[in-house]
């Protein structure tokens, strides 16, 4: 498996749906500089929580693109 | 191929008006819709009579809903109208999403083959109410369909419901002990008890058309976010019968609905996307789209079905679909309850099993619908962002949203079902179909299930000493293997059957064709308890 498919591997299957309403969720109300610091915090945390560099060099790329 | 040729149905004099001695049905139905057509249809197969009251005397004024999902189908199947449903509509099972000018990814629904209804057939809903109508003819003294009889009020009392009907005759008073408020999604019956509808309303308008036209594009969904031809908003085209296409358009919340729906004004909107002018419209109309539903479907002796007691936005086909799985859940409790056979209590898990169909098919299409129209700049962004990364990445195609399509709803862990002990099919879920033999014919599996309750063994056969009543359906590699108990022996033609239930399973199954309870090598009063729960006699 080459990274780039590893990257974009799905991981949350129909968990997916339910993420992506908790962030819609979290962003509701703000303002748009509100909303892009919650995505900086959220960049962070998640980073921490992948721990593993090459995988966040991939993931930096594929954003990126 | 014609359009459409609208027949109105005839008017009778209500029996009332003509001087009858008024008495008590058993069961009268507000609104003929898909809903209330269906739910006439299922109690008369199940031997009780109703009284169908519809305000208008035509089918459905456009198409309206097209698309019926597998689920649905066989229910339809079982109602006796599923076939010429499937004979006269399209069958499809592939999706198409595009953005902006790419394709982005497809999906094809059921890849799994040994089902005798496909994923899904597009219908116009005209066509589903005319079939059903004629059906209900099948059932002339079950069946009383009273066309512009309106319903204008409604009082209901611990055994019962009057309703005030006003009819071109006049107006009178029918009594029933049971009231099915099938009268759509404005529902006056709603009204009239003062009950809330809660929930979201979307903003956004969407324009939706009929049109009639010589084309081969393929029998499949095309969903664009944001096409060349509409930019920045949202475009759906499927094929209907009769060489009719639906077009959806994304307006906006700004838009005039007076206005969009001129045809001076829609009609370059359609050349637009096809290419060309050689068309017809058939039908226009402008919606704004809301997920909202009654806190209780049970109010004493009224209860609600279909659009009455819950709205879905059309993304992901839920609105008519979930009806009908409404009516299967209902029709036999009803028949149970006023044949004396179950407690009135039973009708109380009518509410607690279709209250979860409804969260299911509100919270989905919510979900669609807020994909489509994001809210704020920053919502925009996450959406644009998943469509971009959609063209090289499997998560972000799972991602995008254009409508999860409806779904059978389980009913796994609610109070009549019995919690598995077998591996296999998980009980609540809605039987999957499969091939069969019966006596050297072939035939499918759900088409020996769905009068009453019914025990099926898997390649085995059931302990002795079984509830009276529950008649027995084996099914066997080879029939020569089954026991003496069985009503009916099948053949597993494919072995398909022992690789969904189980082999070795038995499993209790309920008049809707939703597993109650599943076993391995139980004993006879392990049975009858599940059987006695499944129909509300305990719990
Ligand atoms: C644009 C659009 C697209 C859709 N697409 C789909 C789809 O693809 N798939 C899907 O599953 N669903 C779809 N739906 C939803 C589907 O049309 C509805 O869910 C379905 O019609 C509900 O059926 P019903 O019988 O509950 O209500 P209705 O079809 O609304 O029927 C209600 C009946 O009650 C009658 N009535 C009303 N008031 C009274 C009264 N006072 N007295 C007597 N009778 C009365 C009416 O005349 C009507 O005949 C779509 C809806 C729209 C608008």
């Amino acid at each position: 498996m080459t990274d780039k498919d590893e990257i974009g591997r799905d991981r949350l299957d129909t968990a997916g749906d339910d993420f992506y309403a908790l962030l819609m969720q979290a962003h509701e109300g703000l303002s748009f500089e509100e909303s892009a610091r919650l995505n900086a915090r959220l960049v962070l945390l998640l980073a921490n929580r992948v721990g593993d560099l090459d995988a966040l060099r991939a993931a930096l790329a594929a954003a990126k693109k | 191929m014609p359009r459409y040729a609208y027949q109105p149905f005839p008017y009778k004099k209500p029996p009332e008006l003509d001087g009858a001695v008024a008495r008590q049905y058993p069961v009268a139905i507000a609104g003929a819709g898909p809903v209330g057509l269906s739910m006439a249809v299922d109690l008369a197969l199940r031997g009780v009579p109703s009284v169908v009251l519809d305000d208008n005397d035509v089918v459905s004024l456009g198409s309206r809903a097209i698309c019926w999902s597998k689920r649905t189908l066989e229910i339809f199947d079982r109602l006796g109208i599923g076939e010429r449903m499937v004979a006269k509509g399209i069958t499809w099972k592939v999706g198409r999403l595009f953005h902006r000018d790419r394709e982005v990814w497809s999906f094809d629904l059921l890849p799994e083959e040994g089902h005798k209804m496909p994923a899904f057939i597009n219908l116009q809903q005209y066509y589903v109410e005319q079939y059903l109508v004629e059906r209900c003819a099948d059932f002339p003294d079950l069946i009383d369909l009273r066309w512009k009889n309106r319903v204008n009020g409604v009082r209901s009392h611990h055994t019962g419901a009057r309703l005030a009907v006003e009819a071109p005759g006049g107006a009178y008073h029918l009594d029933a002990a049971w009231v099915i408020a099938c009268d759509g999604a404005r529902s006056p019956m709603r009204s009239f008890m003062g009950l809330d509808f809660e929930g979201r309303v979307f903003e956004e308008r969407f324009l939706i058309a009929d049109v009639e036209m010589r084309a081969d594009f393929p029998s499949e969904r095309w969903f664009w976010f944001e096409p060349p031809f509409h930019p920045g908003q949202s475009a759906l085209l499927h094929k209907q019968p009769d060489n009719i296409y639906r077009i959806d358009l994304q307006l906006g919340p700004d838009a005039d609905p007076d206005q969009e729906k001129r045809h001076e004004n829609v009609i370059p909107r359609i050349e637009k996307i096809i290419g060309h002018g050689d068309f017809e419209l058939d039908w226009v109309s402008v919606y704004m789209f809301q997920c909202r539903r009654l806190e209780r479907f049970v109010h004493g002796r009224v209860v609600f079905a279909g659009d009455s007691a819950h709205i879905v936005s059309p993304f992901g086909a839920r609105g008519g679909n979930g009806g009908i799985q409404d009516v299967d859940n209902l029709g036999w409790k009803l028949a149970l309850i006023v044949k004396g056979e179950a407690p009135e209590s039973l009708i109380e898990t009518y509410d607690e099993e279709r209250v979860r169909g409804a969260d299911e098919n509100i919270l989905n299409s919510s979900r669609s619908t807020s994909f489509m129209t994001p809210k704020s700049k920053m919502e925009k962004l996450f959406r644009d962002s998943v469509l971009d990364l959609a063209a090289d990445h499997e998560f972000a195609r799972r991602l995008v949203n254009s409508g999860r399509l409806s779904r059978p709803c389980s009913l796994e862990g609610l109070s009549l079902q019995t919690p598995g002990a077998a591996e296999g099919i998980a009980p609540g879920q809605a039987m999957p179909d499969a091939p069969v033999q019966c006596e050297g014919r072939p035939g499918w599996l759900l088409e020996y299930f769905g009068g009453g309750f019914a025990l099926m063994a898997v390649g085995c056969a059931p302990p002795p000493g079984l509830p009276a009543g529950l008649p027995v359906i084996e099914i066997w590699p080879d029939e020569n293997l089954a026991g003496a108990e069985a009503r009916i022996v099948l053949r597993d033609a494919e072995g398909l059957v022992a690789d969904r239930y189980g082999a070795g399973v038995i499993c209790l199954v309920r008049p809707d064709q939703h597993i109650a309870a599943t076993f391995v090598a139980p004993h006879a009063d392990e049975i009858a308890l599940a059987y006695a729960r499944a129909m509300g006699r305990e719990h």
